[in-house]
């Protein structure tokens, strides 16, 4: 019996090192899991918030000329919600399984650079609350996340609104550009030996091509949005249009160079999970390995040629609107690719229905759904007609929701137990699944139809003649079936994580490397850096190679239970047996460093004394640029000690 | 460019054919199957399957186009998916699943085949999107007017030969059969002139000017919205566009031009009303021909009785609206550049009849 347990201890030692534990061991942390952890859960909340922003929203579309929420309110929700659900939960989400699971997948201790993967989490951390902490002032930003320009100048938008947007999502973007620079350097760089680039597991391929893309859109965006600063605090006339020269198409152009590439930056890295799954559930690979590979390039490359699309209505004359309808066309080339693979892997398998697999396969049906109505509004003509309705809210969100969020809950159920050792509820899953899925639907298909039929996207309210009041109630009532199954999809992850299942190493009995080692797995990641010789070592490798991986297939397991009809692993808990620490083992990790939130603390303490510079005489935060000037200083210390200090 | 002056070609006959795709529509989404009578369009004044131009008939088809293929690609794909999912499902004791790694040929397939499809696409649109954006500069006899984006309301100004212009506000008055030209502006933040069954929308962008050609060919009040994002009032800065057929729009025109007439002497209220309206804050932002008021901050008021609605289209002119307005304008409209001047009732009722004398 190849059983994971004996092989983590061939020699038990006398003495365990205890790994820390308590908050500061977390304050302090490098460890690329538990900085993967703590970006899923502030993550998971952000999700949670911004859903109830969204369910505000529904409920003030419910009948027409409602006044639920006040339009100023109203502006504000839609502007946080988006800006909450991209860049506070999703791509934070899919940056938790980038740290989590990318150095397990290629068989490494850590990432690249430790300390910077905390920085990057602290100044998400910092960078999300000083977005949002714009509600506790009744000064949310409020002219949408797209915030074009002059509505979002100080000629048309007095007050701190739209600061906290040019301020805020600085410092995110800060922490995307620091955290892509890191995992693209990790996977280049800490590939364990033998794992050639076209061997790395699908979901590491993706990571990467995301993380390029974030690295040059975020360079762009962040370009834009300190314009947009310029002219906001002090008088620039990049887009002040009260000025000749000013032009807020340029605006534009910047912010869709940026915020269409954002939308592989939220959909690849799924691709790339579901390309995991997918195999797992169905015990066969993934077909077409290398086309899906370059067919994840293709996409993010074209990602980058299509941005006026969002523009149709700008009139930017015929030749560009041609050229931007084509090369929008032509990205559906490879997404029907990926499509169709995901297919093929499906056909001649063994399909075991668990609910990470729903996910998935509902992933492929929504993301299909969504695709098709990307291709309609490709066409600049009949964009016309769509541009600036419902009809492209119910796109984005057959994107992000059917894609980007079933994507992740997929990820979520199969990579749960790795993360905390237990399995989630699969009866809770199955609810948790139908209820997303029929909520989704009741939700987001109909705005298809009311958008159609003329209603405008972030309208505060409608009028009853317009004909818009049906549909909009059962998008309501659609929103709050969702909601009731997000709520016991977190249940599930709560209660899951006290007493769930044990797991095992392998429940799935998965192929890549990260289910080679026990789960949770030690600090350490490995005790010996593993060996690969096939794109699938656990299915494929010889373990009696030199450097095989010693963790056999699952059927080799004997002791083993029944989940959603097929067989799981062994439910003994093997953490024990693995406490050894890294001391122990004679293995050097990174030591922990307060440093990277000091860092990050400085830098947010900038952004916040640029921020009070102008509220009231009455207030203690009037006039704060000394808190700028603090800021400054603690930044400039903080690099400086974290240049010198020892351990490295 | 010939190909491009298709809009202002010869006029299409009245009388439409039949055309082929409507009833395949139907077949295809039983759930629009009521959705292109007139029932659809009393039930949803603001639809966009209801063209009455070249302009809006050409994004429909389009639309269609994408519509069926994707439906067609839809259904295919969800099917196969289903099938497999069913016809794989895992069953105790079977054996290994066969480890397939791949298949080139299938994969060219269904590389190709996609790109055909959108090929199918492709073609027409290109042209569509020289069809429907003619040079302005070409546009012979066309109807030039100019819209100008408010915070929150439309502005029209229709220049005349001898150099006056007309200025109304959120009612457009377009003719059927002949080429109309919108000059698109803002003095503010930017908009998006919509009015679905003419055409689609385009911005009106600060410091850019911007064009919108169609030819209306169906008498008829159709309804119109801002859809880019304009702030607080946004969803609330709507429109109505009236197209006159025969003589209709010169008629509208000639009484637009002149001020509106005098009211009788015997009246009282509405001589109340005018010396409230032309005296006091109203004149401040509001222009009536033949009145000493010439601001131009608020909506022109010059035959403001003969409008269809009030408040930039979300209220229909009536004396009881007109009242709720006046009472406190931000109530109706949160942002309302219009402040609430603390009327008395008696004084909107003295204005309210004014306002609606003003034929």
């Amino acid at each position: 019996m190849a059983s994971t347990a004996t092989v983590a201890a061939p020699h038990a030692p006398a003495v365990h090192h205890k790994e820390p534990t308590g908050l500061w061991s977390w304050i302090t942390t490098v460890d690329h899991k538990r900085i993967g952890i703590m970006y899923g859960v502030t993550a998971f909340l952000w999700f949670l918030i911004a859903g109830v922003e969204a369910l505000m929203i529904r409920v003030q579309l419910f009948v027409p000329n409602n006044h639920f929420v006040s339009a100023e309110t109203y502006n504000s929700l839609f502007t946080m919600h988006a800006l909450t659900m991209i860049f506070g939960a999703l791509m934070p989400l899919t940056a938790a399984f980038f740290n989590f699971i990318v150095p397990l997948q290629i068989g490494a201790r850590d990432v690249a650079f430790p300390r910077l993967n905390a920085l990057s989490y602290w100044l998400f951390l910092f960078g999300s609350l000083f977005l949002n902490f714009g509600w506790l002032l009744k000064a949310a930003p409020d002219s949408g996340w797209f915030a074009y320009a002059p509505i979002t100048t100080m000629a048309y938008s007095p007050g701190m609104h739209m600061d906290f947007y040019v301020l805020g999502l600085q410092v995110l973007g800060l922490s995307s550009i620091i955290a892509s620079l890191n995992f693209i350097i990790t996977i280049i760089n800490l590939r364990a030996p033998g794992m050639r680039l076209m061997r790395m597991p699908i979901f590491t391929w993706m990571t990467l091509i995301t993380s390029v893309l974030i690295v040059t859109a975020m360079a762009v965006f962040t370009i834009a949005v300190t314009e947009l600063m310029f002219d906001r605090l002090f008088g620039t006339n990049f887009f002040n249009t009260v000025s000749e020269g000013a032009d807020p198409l340029l605006w534009q152009h910047l912010f869709w160079m940026f915020g269409h590439p954002e939308v592989y930056i939220l959909i690849i890295p799924i691709m790339g999970m579901i390309s995991e799954v997918l195999p797992t559930f169905s015990r066969k690979p993934l077909f077409g390995y290398n086309v899906m590979v370059f067919s994840g390039v293709l996409i993010g490359w074209l990602g980058w040629g299509v941005w006026s699309h969002h523009m149709f209505a700008t009139g930017m004359g015929p030749i560009a609107d041609s050229f931007f309808s084509l090369s929008t066309m032509l990205i559906a080339i490879p997404t029907g690719i990926k499509i169709f693979n995901w297919l093929g892997t499906l056909y001649g398998g063994s399909i075991r229905f668990t609910t990470a697999l729903l996910f998935s396969v509902a992933f492929i049906a929504m993301f299909t759904i969504g695709g098709i109505s990307g291709v309609m509004h490709s066409s600049a003509p009949s964009d016309l007609q769509q541009s600036d309705t419902y009809f492209i809210v119910a796109h984005i969100h057959y994107v992000f929701f059917g894609g980007t969020v079933l994507g992740l809950w997929s990820a979520l159920y199969y990579w749960y137990p790795k993360v905390f050792g237990r399995l989630l509820d699969e009866r809770l899953g199955q609810f948790h699944f139908w209820g997303t899925l029929i909520g989704m639907n009741l939700t987001f298909f109909p705005m298809h139809f009311v958008g159609m039929f003329g209603m405008p996207r972030r309208t505060w309210t409608y009028g009853p003649e317009q004909g818009f009041t049906a549909y909009n109630q059962l998008e309501t009532i659609g929103a709050f079936i969702i909601a009731l199954a997000t709520l016991a999809f977190a249940v599930n992850l709560f209660t899951a994580w006290k007493r769930g299942r044990i797991a095992g190493p392998n429940p799935w009995g998965a192929a890549t490397l990260e289910w080679s080692i026990p789960s949770p797995p030690p600090a350490y990641n490995f005790r010996e850096i593993p060996v690969v010789h096939s794109r699938m070592p656990l299915w494929e490798d010889d373990p009696t190679k030199q450097g095989g991986i010693p963790h056999g297939r699952v059927e080799e397991e004997t002791d083993e239970v029944t989940i959603a009809g097929r067989q799981v692993a062994a439910v003994r808990d093997v953490r024990d047996e693995n406490k050894m620490s890294a001391h122990d083992l004679g293995i050097h990790l990174p030591p922990p460093s307060f440093w990277p939130i000091v860092l990050a603390a400085g830098i947010s303490a900038i952004f916040i004394g640029l921020i009070f510079r102008q509220v009231p005489d009455t207030s203690p935060w009037h006039n704060a640029w000394y808190l700028m000037f603090a800021g400054v200083a603690t930044t400039m210390l903080s690099i400086y000690a974290w240049a010198f200090e020892p351990g490295h | 460019m010939k190909s491009r002056a298709t809009l202002a070609g010869p006029p299409r006959a009245a009388a439409a054919p039949p055309r082929p795709w409507r009833g395949a529509w139907t077949a295809a989404v039983p759930l629009l199957l009521a959705g292109c009578g007139e029932d659809h369009l009393r039930k949803y004044p603001q639809t966009t399957f209801h063209p009455t131009t070249e302009f809006a008939r050409i994004s429909d088809w389009l639309f269609m186009l994408s519509l069926y293929l994707g439906v067609a690609v839809g259904i295919a794909v969800l099917g196969i998916l289903a099938y497999f999912l069913w016809k794989f499902r895992y069953r105790p004791g079977a054996p290994e699943p066969k480890q397939i790694h791949g298949n080139t040929r299938l994969e060219v397939a269904w590389t190709l085949i996609p790109a055909i499809i959108l090929a199918v696409i492709a073609i027409p649109t290109v042209k569509a999107i020289f069809d429907t954006q003619p040079d302005p500069s070409t546009l012979k006899d066309a109807v030039t007017i100019e819209v100008i984006g408010k915070q929150w309301w439309w502005e029209f100004r229709y220049p005349q030969p001898n150099g006056d212009t007309v200025i109304t506000a959120n009612e457009i008055h377009v003719p059927v059969g002949r080429t109309v030209h919108l000059i698109l502006k803002t003095d503010n933040v930017l908009h998006s002139f919509w009015v679905p069954q003419m055409g689609g929308k385009r911005d009106l962008i600060t410091n850019r000017v911007n064009h919108l050609v169609f030819k209306p060919e169906e008498a008829g009040v159709y309804f119109g919205q801002c859809a880019e994002f304009c702030g607080t009032s946004h969803s609330l800065m709507r429109m109505r566009m009236v197209a006159h057929a025969g003589d209709g729009y010169q008629q509208w025109l000639t009484n637009e031009s002149h001020p509106a007439v005098e009211p009788a002497a015997g009246d009282s209220a509405v001589q109340l009303g005018k010396q409230l309206v032309t005296t006091g804050a109203c004149a401040g932002c509001h222009y009536i021909e033949g009145t000493p008021m010439a601001a131009h901050i608020g909506p022109a008021l010059t035959h403001f009785g003969r409008r269809r609605t009030l408040a930039a289209g979300i209220l229909d002119n009536n004396a009881e609206n007109l009242h709720r307005w006046l009472a406190n304008p931000p109530e109706v409209k949160p942002g309302s550049k219009m402040p609430n001047l603390n009327l008395t009732d008696q004084q909107i009722t003295y204005i309210t009849a004014y306002l609606q004398s003003l034929q």
